[in-house]
């Protein structure tokens, strides 16, 4: 027991101090959103897979005709987006388990939240472009 | 990390990190593939050039090891969450589960692939 564990007289609540706490600063809300991203893609995962195999050795004619009919193109928006989402919160933790210089971990993290974010716009631009039909 | 027995569970949740960790930069072949399907078909045919490619193949079938495997462990994760599988037994029987249905669920997409023209 270090003299940090000593409970200290505060008029804090104990929820007041947990709150904003924990590896990422956030709570449990990255664990809650990594849950229901996962699960988002276990579902999509059929269907997405289906889109994929029906476009392997196409054209790029058929297949940009296939990915702008709109249940493929919600599909693969709501897969993309899941995705993004998800791989942000998991580089995430790596890196708050593995980066312990502390500049060096913010970069990191800033990095990771730059490629997600390009990653999920760039394939939501090409589906939307595709979408339009321009 | 030494003094502990390697176990099963241990050695899966690395692979669990590594594998999410290859599907993360894995996602680029996905951008690369919808970019290039929006704009035109140069752009499309260097996609299918590389992923019909020896390499491109060992790579996207790598991807879609990764992916199943990555989705079954992550089951495993979710039944944890609720509550469930935590003696000895259950805990190895779903993370064997996992090794061999990733690999069973790759193996059965790729015949399906295959089946469905992906050989062109």
């Amino acid at each position: 027991m270090s003299a940090s564990d000593t409970p200290k007289r505060s008029l804090r609540t104990p929820l007041g101090r947990v709150r904003n706490l924990g590896a990422a600063h956030s709570g449990t809300s990255d664990f809650w959103r990594q849950r229901i991203t996962g699960v988002a893609m276990t579902l999509l995962m059929i269907p997405a897979l289906v889109i994929i195999v029906m476009l392997l050795g196409r054209n790029q004619v058929y297949a940009a005709q296939t990915l702008s009919s709109i249940p493929v193109a919600v599909i693969l928006l709501l897969f993309i987006f899941a995705s993004a989402w998800h791989m942000k919160i998991g580089m995430q933790v790596v890196i708050e388990d593995y980066v312990h210089n502390e500049k060096l971990k913010l970069v990191s993290i800033m990095l990771n939240n730059f490629f997600s974010v390009a990653v999920a716009l760039a394939s939501t631009y090409a589906i939307l472009k595709l979408s339009s039909g321009v | 990390m030494q003094v502990y027995r390697w176990t099963l569970t241990m050695a899966l949740s690395i692979i669990h990190r590594a594998t999410g960790i290859a599907l993360y930069f894995g996602t680029l072949l996905l951008v690369w593939w919808l970019v290039a399907a929006a704009s035109g078909p140069a752009a499309y045919a260097h996609v299918q050039a590389f992923a019909g490619s020896i390499i491109g193949r060992l790579i996207v079938f790598g991807y879609t090891w990764a992916l199943m495997h990555h989705m079954l462990s992550g089951i495993r994760h979710f039944v944890w969450d609720l509550g469930y599988g935590f003696k000895a037994n259950e805990r190895e029987a779903l993370t064997w589960g996992a090794l061999i249905g990733g690999i069973a669920l790759t193996v059965l997409i790729w015949i399906i692939a295959y089946a469905n023209g992906g050989g062109r």
